[in-house]
């Protein structure tokens, strides 16, 4: 882990800017980027059109024609990064994180026909699946940022214990709810899409519904905690979710 | 006040400005690949820049129109029929109900829109009418039109589509003034402008200068979602690096492993993880959006400073773009300009 004394900036694009707080996967540095998410949510800079937070630190979009810009400042987006660097130096170090993380406990039947690959990955590592399910569901992990298909988090934290490579054949179609271990990572899949993750198991909650306010289940910063459930539960959740979604 | 999808094109969709706001949640922004062809089509018609439109993409729909409408047709690729006459690109066109709308195929570009008075009526799907494809939500029920389909036009009391339903008298109706997305370019030969992208300084020196005088062929795995180039040469890192994934942006030129530059164009996902090794300018992603697979291109190398400069005179020229159509229809209005 490393956190730059200073933030530091490169240009994306003539209407987007990243600011970057540090280098590596770490949640004391992710614990930053949350902190500056949520400020600049209060505090919207000139032409402020959305924020993308990432590992190391969040990409600003702006509408060029609205920022306000001094002669000091050669372009535009010099402008915003002003306005961005004013807020920086509001940030407090001290405190731990300014605010309180969001928990989300998803609710996954392991094994049998959808955890295809429970015994895989307990094979691999020399555990019982037992075991596998006890170490996936122990810990609370961090939502470092959602990104590359609509509510699909990207997860850190894992035991290495039960850290397994993709499968060496993609299958055509995973389904939507599938969670599944690629290395060091876990992660849920949002929709049925083809993928190479080894699947222990499946959630019956949407973590992507357009027809929620807000459509994805998990935001970065957040923190989230697997639960293992019966046939029965499964079952039961899945049937919830599914009126929820004609209403 | 409907238009009912005879033959549905290659990839025909509904598309406006994009999504915005979402991002965060990982969903794309989509909308128009050539936003200033969209912007143009609706300044046309009177319409609100970011009305939804049809996107059509290589060949063109048969479209019948079960009622009058004003519509226009910019972009590139392909022009409009109607009743076996071809008409011009980016002119207002009045289409009495009952008519048919096709396309003919033109040498250049590959994409056209196509705006009605009104706009077209889809829901809004997160504060947008595009459509996400993959997702399968947002325009015409999350997908590209099939035959059959009716799509709706929004009811409106535009005063253009008033003034050239009561002089077409029944008939299909043209004027002879218009606009569209290419004459923007002055230059034809101006190559794809970048500037350096985060990771430039990553790269060789030799594949920095390969980037820029290299001509690169564009694959048929090219779609709304990204460019693939192919060329002899590669580019090559001084060495490799982990690139942990970070939001991307139209225009993100990425260098995956096999050294092969690829352009994330409307359809890309929220976040990269490739060394994004330039930025094409969004002065030219319109043009870039009408480039056809197996058409060659080069990049050309511009400072950040220019790039920025560039947009701002673009948007200057859209805006007085918008005013010179406001003021030819109301030469019309008036009586004193077309007849």
């Amino acid at each position: 882990m490393a956190v730059f004394k200073e933030a530091e900036f490169y240009e994306l694009s003539e209407r987007a800017v990243t600011v970057k707080f540090g280098e590596g996967i770490d949640p004391v540095l992710h614990a930053r980027v949350s902190q500056f998410m949520q400020l600049v949510n209060e505090q919207p800079f000139h032409g402020y059109v959305e924020a993308v937070p990432s590992y190391t630190g969040i990409t600003f979009f702006y509408n060029p024609l609205k920022v306000i810009k001094t002669n000091n400042e050669i372009t535009i987006q010099q402008g915003v990064i002003a306005e961005i660097k004013e807020r920086i130096a509001q940030l407090d170090y001290t405190a731990k994180s300014g605010l309180e993380a969001n928990k989300i406990e998803i609710p996954v039947l392991y094994g049998g026909e959808f955890g295809p690959d429970l015994h895989e990955v307990a094979h691999t590592n020399g555990l019982s699946t037992d075991e596998v399910i006890h170490l996936h569901s122990e810990r609370t992990y961090l939502v470092y940022m959602i990104g590359f298909a609509p509510g699909f988090p990207f997860i850190g934290g894992m035991n290495e214990r039960i850290a397994t490579p993709r499968k060496s054949k993609p299958r055509e179609k995973v389904p939507a709810g599938s969670v599944g271990i690629a290395g060091h990572q876990t992660g849920v899949y949002p929709m049925a899409t083809p993928g190479g993750w080894q699947l222990i198991g499946q959630t019956p909650l949407k973590l992507f519904d357009v027809n929620r306010d807000v459509p994805s289940l998990l935001q970065s910063g957040d923190q989230v905690t697997f639960k293992p459930i019966s046939n029965e539960t499964f079952l039961e959740l899945k049937e919830r979710s599914e009126k929820s979604h004609d209403s | 006040m409907t238009v009912e999808v005879v033959k549905p094109g290659v990839q025909t969709t509904i598309q406006d400005i994009g999504r915005f706001g979402y991002l965060r949640q990982g969903v794309l922004q989509s909308g128009a690949m050539d936003t200033i062809s969209l912007r143009t089509a609706n300044q046309l018609v009177g319409n609100d820049e970011n009305a939804a439109v049809l996107e059509l993409t290589i060949a063109g729909p048969s479209l019948k129109f079960e009622t009058d409408a004003l519509l226009a047709v910019t972009g590139a690729g392909m022009q409009p029929v109607i009743d076996g006459k071809e008409y011009s690109l980016g002119v207002p066109l009045f289409i009495p109900k009952g008519q048919m709308l096709s396309f003919k195929p033109i040498k250049h570009g590959i994409r056209a829109y196509v705006a009605v008075a009104g706009g077209f009526d889809v829901p809004q799907v997160m504060e947008s009418h595009s459509t996400y494809l993959r997702a399968g939500f947002g325009g015409f029920e999350g997908r590209a039109l099939q035959k059959g389909d009716v799509l709706a036009i929004q009811e409106t009391n535009n005063p253009y589509f008033n003034w050239m339903k009561e002089q077409a008298r029944g008939v299909v109706k043209t004027l002879n003034w218009g606009a569209n997305s290419l004459r923007l370019d002055e230059d034809p030969h101006q190559g794809i402008r970048v500037f350096k992208g985060t990771h430039w300084d990553r790269f060789t020196e030799d594949s920095q200068t390969k980037l820029i005088h290299t001509e690169y062929f564009l694959t048929t795995q090219s779609d709304r979602m990204g460019y693939r180039f192919e060329a002899e040469e590669t580019l090559e890192l001084k060495e490799a690096f982990n690139v942990l994934s970070e939001a991307v942006d139209f225009g993100t030129v990425q260098v995956p492993s096999e050294g092969k530059p690829m352009i994330l164009m409307a359809d890309r996902q929220t976040t990269g993880g490739y060394p994004r090794m330039a930025q094409v300018i969004a002065a030219d992603l319109s043009r870039l959006a009408q480039l056809r697979p197996t058409e060659t291109m080069r990049f050309e190398l511009v400072s950040f400073k220019e790039a920025e400069d560039l947009y701002v005179q673009q948007e200057r020229s859209m805006n007085e773009r918008r005013a010179g159509i406001r003021l030819r229809w109301n030469e019309c209005l008036k009586g004193v300009g077309e007849s």
